[in-house]
């Protein structure tokens, strides 16, 4: 495991987990605001993308 | 615009169910066959029928030829639809289907031959990990390129899981499968002790998360709505649900390991992240739950949504229990007991089973344009199902329980009450024949699935190439100024990828590299030596044998563990352990601390028949092991893999290597001489006497100052 001994040279490399941890901090609170203010429209849409009525000119089951 | 007109490729779909219900047969059986040794140990017939062998065998077949071929089934399926295109290429397609069935048959024809890596859910040896890998990106390549030609602008949620699961297992089973070959069928994890533990169970933990979870989540996601024809209940709570689940699943890891040798801060960061779990987890649950709302008179009637709802149901309990488990307390007590055996099968019988089970039964008739043979069959098995995991799992919580409460007993004395180990497992005897039972009556219904199935195949045709008809993507990328970057990215699968590998790697990377560098976090012990080359032969056979499964090398500190077994384990001990073999469950005692504790004639009368030794005994007899010769052609090239791996043996040590085999198996033999066993110092006993008697020796020459765990 050479590449150890390159990490371990690094001065204040302890404080990359705390950096990290803040970073996906506020990722998930402008995610989250995201979700609860994001467009109705666009929701609704994204929702039915599953159900798609051009999506088959299969009609067995419809 | 101009409408293209393509079709949907049902027939790679039709060759995966096939699979998956092929293979399920096969792993549930091993299953079944396991769960009766426990019962009646002579069922274990032959070395290549051995528990220690078959069980890698059922847990690899359930998890990655039983779910596998399932995931690729509902993937196969719904992504075609929800990318409005046929898979991106039929041969790459046929290279995933029979590239992966021809790795499950050669995990079939190597793990009963005891060809395995020694760690838990990736014993496969490397040669098998190569094929693995490259199936592997061929599923992606295919994947991808079916994204990338889509017609529908957007990416519905369930393709973000099938992509995170993609890039999760190929980073995990990439980090964990770094091995030196020695041979074509043997090769050496180049992690060694905690820090092998710690990759094993960052990857064990992970492929629970992203290959039995985020698969099936983005499964759920399609095939729920699809089946009580409805839209998801919120899209909004999915995208929370997806970024918090992979965010946090990554670094739950370490609670595989707490009150072990793995240092503490990892310990604690594992059960913080193991506790926020549960809050995508039932995010999740809730849904596809409330998707069912006010359709459950459809619930009712409808067998496919049964078995839906059963599934997302287990996946919560079984996603309640994980953190619980995590916590330390609650962990003392069910770590290596059956507790854990329990809570992976809500999982695998509840979660992944039923949710199979409702694919099946609602895509088969689609594809062969008929309807389901017979609801009636369909009922029973959902009934047997049920009643197979209810009778399977609650006698192994009664057992976890009881065993746990039978090994801390202390008489008022300060006496351990229970102190034979054995006593704690012939008590479960009445819970295991339940289990076993409850095990039967699962594999019933799905022979019952069977059997549906291929009746509702005869009475359709399969509609292998379906027609469908969609407008291409205009080159109006559909984004406006001030556009909100989330839909920006739902429309871009590769960014989407990488974003989530960032998010993966980085949790990943905050738990391994700390361990990795930092010298502080395994401290050295100057008695423990390398291993000589008979004890280092005698622990492949110990590998071989998968005498982990029911055997732990780990002894927790705590006060009923060390009165049991003696001083606790350090980490420092395991720093020549390549692969570890701390293992995860006690069905029989653990043999951290066994070195020395019988002459050598116990163990090889043990050996020959347990119950002769330890009457009552459930482990298997390996009397194969003392006629079987010792293969000391492999010594020397061993001894040169564990010095390139870091193992200090002196230089030129792997030319007199097997002149000291010889010497230490000489003394064995003479020992065994002295209680009247006659043997030959070239059999495969005498190497595994060598290394049980080795265990934990090491310590005990160093006392009194032993360094402890930080």
């Amino acid at each position: 495991m050479k590449f150890i001994n390159y990490l371990e040279s690094i001065s204040g490399i302890e404080i990359y987990p705390m950096i990290s941890l803040s970073v996906f901090f506020v990722f998930f609170l402008v995610l989250t605001i995201w979700a609860l203010t994001a467009n109705k429209e666009h929701i609704t849409e994204m929702k039915n993308i599953p159900f798609e009525k051009s999506n088959s000119t299969d009609s067995f089951f419809i | 615009m101009q409408v293209e007109k393509f079709s949907y490729d049902n027939k790679i779909v039709k060759q995966f169910a096939f699979a998956t219900i092929l293979w399920g047969l096969v792993g549930m059986l091993v299953g079944l066959l396991i769960a009766l040794q426990l019962i009646y140990p002579q069922l274990n017939l032959i070395p290549q029928t051995t528990f220690g062998r078959l069980r890698p065998l059922h847990t690899n077949a359930v998890i990655f030829a039983f779910v596998g071929n399932a995931i690729f089934m509902g993937v196969y399926y719904s992504l075609q639809r929800l990318c409005k295109a046929r898979m991106f290429n039929d041969t790459l397609s046929k290279i995933h289907f029979w590239g992966w069935q021809l790795i499950i048959v050669s995990a079939a024809l190597t793990l009963p031959f005891g060809i395995t890596s020694g760690k838990e859910y990736a014993e496969l040896e490397w040669p098998i990990d190569l094929a693995i890998a490259v199936i592997w990106l061929v599923f992606g390549w295919n994947m991808f390129g079916t994204i990338i030609k889509r017609r529908e602008r957007h990416l519905y949620v369930g393709i973000w899981f099938y992509i995170a699961t993609f890039i999760t297992v190929t980073l995990l089973h990439v980090v964990n499968s770094v091995e030196l070959p020695v041979s074509l069928f043997k090769s050496y994890s180049v992690y060694a002790g905690v820090q092998d533990a710690l990759v094993q169970w960052w990857y064990g933990h992970n492929a629970v998360a992203f290959f039995l979870t985020t698969s099936y989540l983005g499964l759920m996601y399609y095939f729920i709505p699809k089946a009580s024809n409805r839209p998801i209940y919120s899209y909004r709570l999915s995208i929370i649900h997806f970024w918090a689940l992979i965010f946090l699943y990554i670094w739950a890891g370490p609670h595989h390991l707490l009150y072990t040798a793995l240092p503490d801060w990892a310990q604690s960061l594992g059960v913080v992240f193991s506790f926020m779990l549960i809050a995508p987890s039932w995010g999740g649950m809730i849904n596809g739950l409330l998707t069912l709302r006010g359709a459950w008179d459809k619930v009712r009637e409808d067998v496919v949504l049964k078995f839906m709802v059963v599934a997302i149901t287990a996946y919560g309990m079984a996603t309640f229990e994980g953190p619980m488990l995590s916590l330390k307390k609650v962990n003392a007590i069910a770590h290596y007991t059956d507790w854990i055996v329990a809570h992976v099968h809500i999982g695998a019988l509840g979660w992944n089973g039923f949710l199979t089970f409702g694919i099946l039964y609602w895509l088969i008739p689609r594809i062969y344009r008929t309807e389901l043979y017979s609801k009636r069959l369909a009922n029973t098995h959902f009934w047997l199902g049920s009643l197979g995991i209810l009778f399977y799992a609650i006698p192994l919580y009664w057992a976890g329980f009881t065993q746990y409460l039978m090994w801390q007993e202390f008489t008022p004395e300060g006496f351990l009450k229970y102190p034979n180990f054995l006593e704690t497992v012939t008590q479960l005897m009445p819970m295991y024949a339940m289990r076993a039972l409850g095990g039967t009556m699962y594999l019933l219904g799905f022979v019952i699935m069977a059997y549906n199935i291929v009746k509702t195949v005869k009475a359709g045709s399969l509609l292998e190439n379906e027609a469908a008809e969609a407008a291409p993507l205009s080159n109006d990328e559909g984004g406006h100024a001030g556009e909100h970057w989330h839909r920006w990215i739902e429309r871009r699968p590769v960014q989407l990828m990488l974003l989530s590998l960032v998010v993966v790697i980085i949790g990943g990377a905050i738990e391994m590299i700390p361990t990795f560098m930092i010298k502080s976090n395994i401290p050295t012990i100057a008695s423990v030596k390398p291993y000589t080359p008979l004890e280092l032969q005698g622990r492949d056979i110990y590998i071989r044998e998968g005498c982990y499964t029911c055997h732990s090398q780990m002894v927790r500190p705590l006060r009923f563990e060390t009165a049991r077994y003696g001083e606790y384990s350090k980490a420092g001990e395991f720093i020549y352990d390549h692969p570890f073999q701390w293992g995860s469950k006690r069905t029989g005692p653990d043999l951290a601390r066994v070195g020395g504790k019988y002459p050598d004639s116990w163990h090889y009368n043990h050996m020959m028949d347990p119950t002769s030794m330890s009457p009552g005994s459930i482990m298997p007899q390996y009397s194969f092991l003392l006629d079987a010769e010792l293969d000391t052609t492999s010594t020397s090239g061993k001894i040169r893999a564990m010095q390139t791996l870091g193992v200090p043996y002196p230089v030129g040590f792997d030319k007199i290597a097997n002149k000291e085999l010889i010497k230490q198996a000489d003394e064995i033999t003479a020992s065994l001489k002295k209680d009247g066993i006659e043997t030959l110092n070239d059999r495969e006993i005498v190497a595994l006497i060598a290394y049980l008697q080795r265990l934990g020796r090491d310590i005990k020459a160093s006392h009194p100052t032993v360094t402890v765990n930080k």
